[in-house]
């Protein structure tokens, strides 16, 4: 195990863990939450010809998603240099 | 020149440059043919992902499905692109460190158990076969408009087409050959996307025009939609949902779940280089299909507006029969579009109600085909579409019977039955599989269960339900146990295609359905197409409920868990 000691291999696994219950949790929000549940409500804003509800179910989700992805990519990064678990060159 | 000659020299030219490439990167030894070296940069890994992952159910099917269900056609553009989210977080990095070959070889070796990886094999063909067949009927579709006959010789051609190219290359020649599809099918996606936006809104890029006015008008292009389809008598456009709210966020969740849950696609996180480019590789491959799937509902809106003004150009004076356009009369001869004329006037009419509709039979898979012709576009440029869809559904029926094929020969026979063949013998089993597994899927694509998209969108439910969560709590859960997932995985296939069966028919041949395909028989009211989601909720209560009434898994088995949780230390990906 290349932690150095139990302590670090909970704590690294428990902030990966929150990170991606954070980002999840905008993944939710964005697609179930703003294009299906709340889709109706947010129509009656206008994002130019879009309806609100209608452009995060057609768009707007989708270019969270990209985001959420790469954000996860460098921010995991990041912990395994902290706890020095990364990948040698 | 003309589009026939055009059309077959473009696709002529494009197949070969793909037979080029196959042929050049041919595979020598069963790791080539599965995982291509593990060389592959992940921005190229992505490109090759996004073609293995866009297929004819993306490409042709999937805008012309939103085109008729509007705002509810949402369902496939949130459901193919959240998938990967789930994907990139929850499981390409785990798989990657683990590193094996097979999905099947990580659930055997997770769940320290052979019944496991055969369970595993099982669910694998079973969802693969089903997305085969809606590549068949892509594939039927696309050949039977580019070569002019019906649809069943088009699939007849486009099999063979499939044979010869899938049992040609392996992985290594795929990811190559992947990488030049992407490209046509990615051009020839947004290039007629463009030339419309900007013919309609004077605006060339679709994600914007399609928010934007018509061009010298106040009116924006989304109201104007709305009110030519709500005067016909359907839904309007941008809020029609797809039967309730509850069965769009199931179906939604379904294919997400299934993305994630799909075998040809997770094998594509092996072949990176390491865990780190395995997270990358995702986010690559999001921002690849991300370029189509947003230009897709521009597509479908614009094109619904197009072929309702082609029908009914002026108020009150629809299209005379006998003038109807070159494309109009090409699609007929597919038999996938058909006109009756109901009240013998010799015009189209195109209403929501059946007893007056004229347009008998529209079929959704031709409208992104047939989509630059009604908008009188160059034709160079439906040439290259023609191009395009061939591409997409070649490189999805090519990475699909990989992945076929791999659990075959691989996990079944030289995993479990036959430990001993050598290379050789390994190769050739998955060579037969191949052929196996086109055969089975095209006699099915004569009849496909639904559209392109709807069956692929079945495949997806499958996935979702058995394999994604044996997987998802291998990784997350040390305390799931081989009782617990073997359980798991047949309580939620059997679910789902239980579900699926009693209203499909057995293997989609709708003649066996005992319960027919309707709404009301359908749980809560939710769709078969839909139902994945559902299969996969029980697959983890049944899963995590055994565990805990069985012993848990050895001591060794809990250290593999904490191993794969760590990038440190992850080699090449290896088979043995």
């Amino acid at each position: 195990m290349a932690f150095k000691n139990e302590e670090d291999r909970k704590a690294y696994w428990k902030e990966n863990l929150s990170l991606v219950a954070i980002l999840l949790v905008i993944w939710f929000v964005v697609s179930f939450g703003a294009g299906v549940l709340f889709a109706d409500a947010l129509n009656s804003i206008r994002l130019g010809g879009y309806k609100l509800g209608f452009w995060f179910a057609q768009q707007g989700s989708i270019y969270t998603f990209v985001v959420l992805v790469f954000v996860y990519s460098k921010k995991m990064g990041d912990l395994d240099r902290k706890y020095g678990v990364e990948e040698d060159e | 020149m003309e589009l026939q000659t055009l059309t077959y020299l473009v696709v002529g030219a494009t197949f070969a440059l793909y037979i080029g490439i196959a042929i050049w990167a041919r595979a020598g030894s069963t790791k080539e043919f599965y995982v291509a070296g593990g060389g592959v940069h992940p921005v190229a890994n992505g490109m090759a992902t996004a073609a293995d992952w866009m297929s004819a159910a993306s490409f042709i099917s999937m805008a012309g499905l939103i085109a008729y269900f509007g705002y509810g056609g949402s369902v496939f553009l949130m459901g193919w692109t959240g998938g990967f989210v789930l994907l990139a977080m929850l499981l390409a990095p785990y798989l990657r460190k683990y590193g094996k070959f097979t999905v099947p070889e990580f659930i055997g070796d997770r769940y320290y158990s052979r019944a496991a990886r055969i369970v595993a094999v099982v669910c694998l063909i079973v969802c693969s076969v089903t997305y085969v067949i809606g590549q068949m009927k892509g594939i039927g579709v696309a050949f039977s408009r580019f070569l002019e006959v019906d649809y069943d010789t088009g699939l007849l051609i486009g099999m063979m087409i499939v044979f010869f190219y899938a049992v040609m290359g392996g992985m290594k020649g795929i990811t190559y050959t992947q990488i030049a599809q992407y490209c046509v099918l990615i051009l020839a996606y947004t290039i007629p996307a463009i030339f419309i936006s900007l013919h309609l809104t004077g605006n060339p890029i679709p994600q914007l025009g399609f928010g934007s006015t018509l061009a010298g008008s106040e009116t924006y292009l989304l109201d104007k939609l709305d009110q030519v389809v709500t005067e016909l008598g359907f839904a309007e456009y941008t809020t029609q949902t797809r039967l309730s709210t509850l069965n769009m966020f199931v179906y939604t969740m379904s294919l997400m779940i299934g993305t994630a849950g799909l075998p040809h696609v997770i094998i594509r996180f092996f072949t990176v280089p390491k865990v780190r480019d395995a997270r990358t590789s995702a986010g690559w491959a999001l921002i690849f299909i991300a370029i189509l799937y947003t230009t897709a509902p521009a597509v479908a809106g614009m094109a619904r507006l197009n072929l309702m003004n082609t029908i009914e150009p002026t108020k009150g004076e629809n299209l005379v029969y006998d003038e109807r356009p070159q494309w109009f009369k090409n699609w007929e001869k597919t038999g996938l579009l058909k006109f009756e004329d109901k009240n013998g006037d010799g015009r189209i009419q195109y209403t929501a109600d059946k007893t007056t509709n004229e347009m008998v039979k529209v079929d959704r898979d031709i409208m992104v085909l047939a989509n630059p012709e009604i908008a009188k576009l160059p034709n160079w440029v439906i040439a290259l579409v023609a191009a395009g869809g061939l591409a997409a559904a070649l490189s999805t029926a090519a990475g699909l019977l990989l992945a076929i094929a791999s659990a075959i020969s691989h996990d079944l026979l030289k995993g479990v039955l036959m430990p001993n063949i050598t290379e050789v013998q390994e190769l050739r089993a998955s060579r037969i599989a191949m052929a196996g597994a086109i055969g089975v899927a095209g006699y099915l694509g004569f009849n496909p269960p639904d559209f392109a998209a709807g069956t692929v969108a079945l495949a997806f439910g499958l996935a979702a339900s058995s394999i994604f969560p044996a997987l998802m709590l291998g990784i997350f859960s040390k305390r799931c146990n081989k009782e617990g997932a073997i359980a798991g995985m047949i309580a939620g296939l059997s679910v789902t295609l239980l579900y699926v069966f009693q209203h499909k028919g057995i293997m989609f041949i709708a003649s066996t359905s005992f319960l027919g395909d309707m709404s009301p028989n359908w749980f809560f009211g939710i769709e078969p197409n839909a139902f994945g989601a559902i299969g996969a909720l029980v697959n983890f209560a049944v899963a995590l409920t055994v565990s805990r009434l069985t012993q848990e898994p050895p001591e060794h088995v809990q250290e593999m868990v904490e191993h794969i949780r760590i990038p440190v230390g992850a080699g090449q990906a290896t088979g043995h």
